[in-house]
């Protein structure tokens, strides 16, 4: 028994301490994935995508300009313990260290946010994690990129003022918005609040406790109140039960916006036909018939390498969210790569450089064949956020159809928001921000 | 003949009642003390102190608050992680509104802010009892959590209800390197575990024990029960307190409430009872087994199926044996993994010379 | 008023569902003293089961997809997975525990959710799935005409199959062989073995029934929000309703689970908008607990006498 277990704990440590890439010539991505536990459908989709792209980019390209991509996935189960131990784990492996870590959580973010920095890793946090991080100046290591939740939040207003024939005419209408109850549905608040008191609508702030499969209560309230649109701030079961109960209780789902974690296959499909007339934002879309996509069928799927179990979910929103990851990973190295040379692998600092000067406009996402799938994106050393905009999808019954085309977020409010949220970090933590004006 | 005890007459009271009254024991102990403060931190690479030595110390802590309480007053608690967060947010407020708060103070303010809301929900325990005891301390665990989220006031109104540690400074010097964040850690935990130790074997501590031995009887022979239940959920959630404010300063820097959920309370519970109920050296080796062992499999599955199976199923497969090998340690050794060391040192009082 | 009663009647109905895993609970703790804390992972399991032999069914047999064949199939399927997995749990992980504390039981019962999720998510894949039992999940439309009150057609059916449910294992219990057997098992195990009475087999009985018990709630609560992970905190629905009702009632599950329902959404709506709202979480267990100070063993729980 006991020989049994030291001889485990003696190939545990073989296993920890031993990190067999000597290679050169290769990019190493550390995955810190979660295919378990509460949301490990929408891991499994999400880490699917990136990992397809990143095998198609292999398999067509043969790399990034020579370079192969290897990764290695590590289960966090969504822990923040785990993610932390998933970090330190593989930040040195591969021949130049982990080039970025995106933990695909915002407990996990919160919990590696200063060690990236003495690590000198990117971290990259695409639809989630800390939004001030956009301040670029104060969070040199961190890209809460595309679009963060107060440009969310701002852009869906936005179109709530386009259906209301107007954003004038949102004054003295009543909008509800009904919450995941923790960190991430508090972040809504401030700028919420903030929206309301410039075009004068009512907010009705309504929490739902976790996990959320029970909101009979809320709906109630909603019904009692009546407003005239609900934004639904949702995550895992919360969403399919908020989308029930709403036709249970007669609400017209058509009335009901959902974040992009509300807005996926993952969400409507358990709801049934309550979620028909859902609409949801997106910073990607979902669908299998951009270039991309069909380029992973031909290069990966078509030759028996796809990371999905279920390819049917090849093209779903969440999937499609993987690719961009893929794109955004990858582009970034590309843009390292141009500076400090082709052909090498790149190392977290110049990787870091690479992230804030990643520009895909429109003319390099048609090119990569990513038109119109997700918002063309510039950072800087300023702005680490780059587009801050979304499409709106509607759920038809058995998919997502796009009803927009990009809506703008309210730049200068929301960007007001981060610097000074941003500025009241540094303060409490005596950073002295960057001059990015000093910036190569 | 390794342990034997015998030739070690103990000519005074005071020698009796040492700690470790087996001069093998206080040899092993100064041994083990050496490796870890000395020999550890000039060896073991950044993953092994931040990944694992790290959060091993600060759970054995809270595994050691939650054994006092489950272990030697026998009262089961489900919120154990709840109490961790209030150390942490508690530690967090005084280093924030109170100017030039030294850490160890904030540290040990932090534990009895924590241990006011144990006692709070500890108040309970006087009229119910197992299970339905167990069940009530959910109550605690999430109306604490939830009233983090909910009042601002509590993370300094951080949009998102997450505190960020402040730096950690003692007289004047920084613990921002790994080695010198364990260091503290392993300071801290040394020793709270000691007076631990010390705490179950005096009179509080057999108050505690008759207790859970039979609570009615030990009221019988003059113990009062109220105060002895109050008395251990005070000091249990003192030192969830404590491990709690380390998590926060010397492992993750920032934490979110809803980090100390359910799960967490469960985990501890698994590391005394793998540990060992009622042993602080269980404490220890439980919060390692817990913590490592997936850590473990997944590297194990890594190595051994790299690529051949699909990614879902292997994540799977590592849930699935981590939920058997906890049911397999169970029916083995009930008594958790501190009693195969106690029968391991029987053995070792005549090996290796057995006859 | 309206309002008042369309909230209490929510959750009352809402309370029948909570009742219904708690069910499962009591049933396990009344016949072996174990807490079952994977009945979760089993309400999830079953569900998932269910969904995949209904979708692997047609092309197996060539029956229509979504025909009422095609939905007993499935469900006989199923109900014999839980009555296998019931009775494996009993014979490989309690019967060796035998007469370990409740404390270990109940930890092993935790391991064991961790293994029954494992298995589960390996065989059947980690996607969400929609379940369709073909109830519509609308308000019924004369109570929406005549008093302006929401009351869903799926919750009184729920509700219904709640009742049905517990009158059928109140008579099992009460009139057959078995159930005098069992309850005989619950009373006292020495005894209830010394007149010849064979436990193991009760108990085997008893996981098998408790795995009903967790199909037909995973098959209503996957309705509703699909059959997904999040099943298995059904559970922390019915702790407080266990607590509440006694953890060897089955009338107490009932009971307690209404009391619970009715109560945190009332509390939901009309002390909730004072504190920030969101207070379901933690609500049903204050109130158990304030409710265990005056009566300690719950609602219909058995009355515990200390001897020294």
């Amino acid at each position: 028994m006991k020989l049994k277990k030291s001889a485990l704990i003696g190939a545990a440590i073989a296993g920890l301490l031993v990190s067999g890439y000597a290679a050169a010539q290769e990019q190493f991505i550390g995955l810190p994935s979660y295919r378990v536990g509460p949301y490990g459908s929408n891991g499994a989709s999400l880490y699917g995508g990136w990992i397809d792209y990143m095998a198609m980019v292999n398999a067509r390209d043969g790399g990034v300009n020579g370079v192969k991509l290897t990764w290695e996935e590590c289960e966090t189960e969504y822990n923040n313990a785990r993610g932390v131990e998933c970090y330190e784990r593989l930040k040195n492996k591969g021949p130049t260290g982990n080039s970025v870590f995106q933990p695909l959580s915002t407990g996990i973010t919160y919990s590696v946010l200063e060690k990236v920095e003495q690590d000198k890793i990117p971290m990259v946090t695409i639809g989630y994690g800390r939004t001030d991080a956009a301040d670029g100046s104060v969070f040199p290591w961190v890209f809460p990129m595309v679009t963060t939740y107060w440009s969310q939040a701002s852009a869906i207003v936005n179109y709530i003022g386009t259906k209301a024939g107007g954003m004038d005419k949102l004054k003295g209408k009543k909008i509800g918005l009904l919450y995941h109850d923790s960190a991430y549905g508090k972040e809504s608040h401030a700028i919420m609040d903030k929206l309301a008191e410039k075009h004068g609508f009512e907010l009705q702030k309504v929490a739902v406790a976790h996990p959320g499969n029970e909101q009979q209560a809320q709906w109630l309230q909603i019904r009692q109140q009546k407003p005239d649109y609900v934004i639904l701030w949702g995550w895992g079961v919360m969403n399919a039960t908020a989308l029930r109960t709403a036709a249970k209780t007669g609400y017209s789902r058509d009335k009901i916006i959902g974040v992009w974690w509300s807005g996926s296959e993952e969400d409507a499909i358990p709801a049934g036909d309550a979620a028909k007339g859902f609409v949801a934002a997106g910073f990607n879309v979902a669908g299998a018939n951009y270039p991309v996509i069909k380029d992973i069928q031909t290069n990966v799927y078509a030759k028996n390498a796809g990371n999905m179990e279920d390819k049917e979910r090849v093209g779903s929103v969440l999937y499609n969210r993987g690719v961009v990851h893929g794109i955004i990973t990858v582009e970034a190295i590309r843009t390292a790569q141009e500076k400090f040379g082709k052909g090498k692998s790149m190392t977290g600092e110049q990787m870091r450089w690479g992230f804030e000067h990643l520009n895909l406009d429109t003319k390099r996402l048609a090119a990569l064949g990513a038109a119109g799938f997700m918002p063309d994106l510039k950072i800087s050393c300023k702005d680490h956020e780059g587009a801050g905009k979304v499409k709106f999808q509607q759920w038809d019954g058995s998919k997502w159809n796009v009803v927009t085309d990009w809506i703008e977020a309210d730049k200068p409010l929301v960007r007001g928001m981060i610097e000074e949220s941003a500025a009241a970090y540094a303060k409490e933590k005596g950073i002295t921000p960057r001059d990015c004006s000093k910036e190569m | 003949m390794l342990y034997r005890e015998a030739g070690q007459f103990k000519a005074s009271y005071k020698e009796d009642q040492q700690i470790f009254p087996i001069r093998q024991d206080r040899v092993g102990m100064a041994v083990i003390l050496a490796i870890f403060f000395l020999a550890v931190p000039m060896f073991a690479s950044e993953y092994w102190l931040q990944a694992i030595l790290i959060p091993v110390l600060i759970f054995s802590l809270a595994a050691i608050g939650l054994n006092i309480l489950t272990g030697y007053a026998g009262q089961l608690s489900l919120g154990s992680a709840a109490f961790m967060a209030v150390g942490a947010f508690g530690a967090y407020n005084f280093m924030l509104r109170i100017d030039g708060m030294p850490f160890i103070v904030a540290l040990i303010l932090g534990g009895l802010c924590s241990a006011l809301v144990g006692v709070a929900f500890g108040l309970p325990s006087l009229r119910i009892k197992g299970f339905y005891l167990a069940v009530a301390t959910l109550a605690a665990q999430f109306f604490i959590v939830w009233a983090l989220v909910k009042f601002p006031w509590f993370s300094n109104h951080s949009s998102s209800g997450v505190i960020s540690a402040q730096e950690v400074n003692i007289l004047g010097f920084a613990f921002d390197t790994p080695v010198l964040k364990y260091l503290l850690t392993l300071a801290v935990v040394v020793v709270l575990a000691l007076l631990a130790k010390n705490l179950v074997r005096s009179t509080t501590g057999r108050r505690w024990m008759a207790v859970r031995d039979m609570d009615v009887a030990a009221e019988v022979i003059g113990i009062r029960p109220m105060r002895a239940k109050l008395s251990a959920f005070a000091v249990s959630s003192f030192y969830c307190g404590v491990a709690g404010a380390l998590y926060a300063y010397t492992y993750l820097g920032t934490v979110e409430p809803e980090g100390f959920n359910l799960d967490l309370s469960f985990k501890i519970l698994f590391m005394i009872i793998i540990g060992g109920v009622g042993s602080i050296l269980g404490s220890f080796l439980g919060a390692a087994f817990i913590v490592l062992l997936p850590i473990f499999l997944n590297v194990f599955m890594h190595s051994v199926f790299a690529g051949s199976l699909p990614a879902g199923l292997g994540s799977n497969l590592e849930l699935i044996v981590f939920g058997g090998l906890i049911i397999f340690f169970l029916i083995v050794e009930p008594h958790g993994l501190a009693r195969l060391w106690t029968l391991a040192k029987d053995k070792l009082r005549l090996w290796p010379f057995p006859h | 008023m309206g309002f008042f009663f369309e909230v209490l009647i929510g959750g009352l109905l809402s309370g029948v569902l909570y009742a219904l895993v708690a069910l499962g609970f009591v049933l396990i703790y009344k016949a072996s003293g174990v807490f079952n804390f994977a009945q979760g992972a089993m309400v999830f399991f079953a569900a998932l089961t269910f969904v995949g032999f209904q979708a692997l069914l047609p092309g197996w047999t060539g029956l229509e997809e979504g025909s009422v064949m095609v939905f007993w199939l499935a469900f006989i399927l199923a109900l014999a997975s839980m009555i296998v997995l019931g009775i494996l749990t009993e014979k490989v992980v309690l019967r060796p525990l035998v007469n370990q504390p409740q404390i270990t039981l109940f930890m092993a019962t935790i391991g064991l959710s961790f293994l029954v999720e494992g298995i589960a998510q390996a065989i059947w894949g980690a996607n969400v799935r929609a379940l369709d039992l073909g109830i519509a999940d609308e308000p019924i439309g004369w109570i929406l005409d005549s008093a302006d009150m929401i009351v869903s057609s799926f919750d009184v059916f729920a509700a219904a199959l709640a009742g049905i449910l517990v009158a059928a294992l109140a008579l099992f219990f009460q009139y057959t062989k078995v159930g005098r057997a069992l309850r005989a098992v619950a009373d006292d195990h020495q005894a209830a073995l010394s007149i010849g009475i064979p436990l193991q087999h009760i108990w085997a009985i008893v996981w098998g029934v408790a795995g009903f018990v967790a199909l037909v709630a995973g098959l209503i609560w996957g309705a509703r929000s699909g059959v997904q992970f999040a099943l298995t905190f059904t559970a922390l629905k019915a702790l407080p309703v266990l607590i509440l009702g006694g953890f060897t009632s089955v009338p107490g599950a009932i009971v307690g689970g209404l009391i619970i329902g009715a109560s945190e959404k009332l509390a939901e709506v009309y002390i909730g908008p004072f504190v920030g709202g969101g207070i379901e979480g933690w609500f049903p267990y204050m109130l158990a607990l304030f409710f265990l100070l005056v009566r300690p063993e719950g609602l219909f729980g058995e009355k515990h006498i200390d001897r020294v």
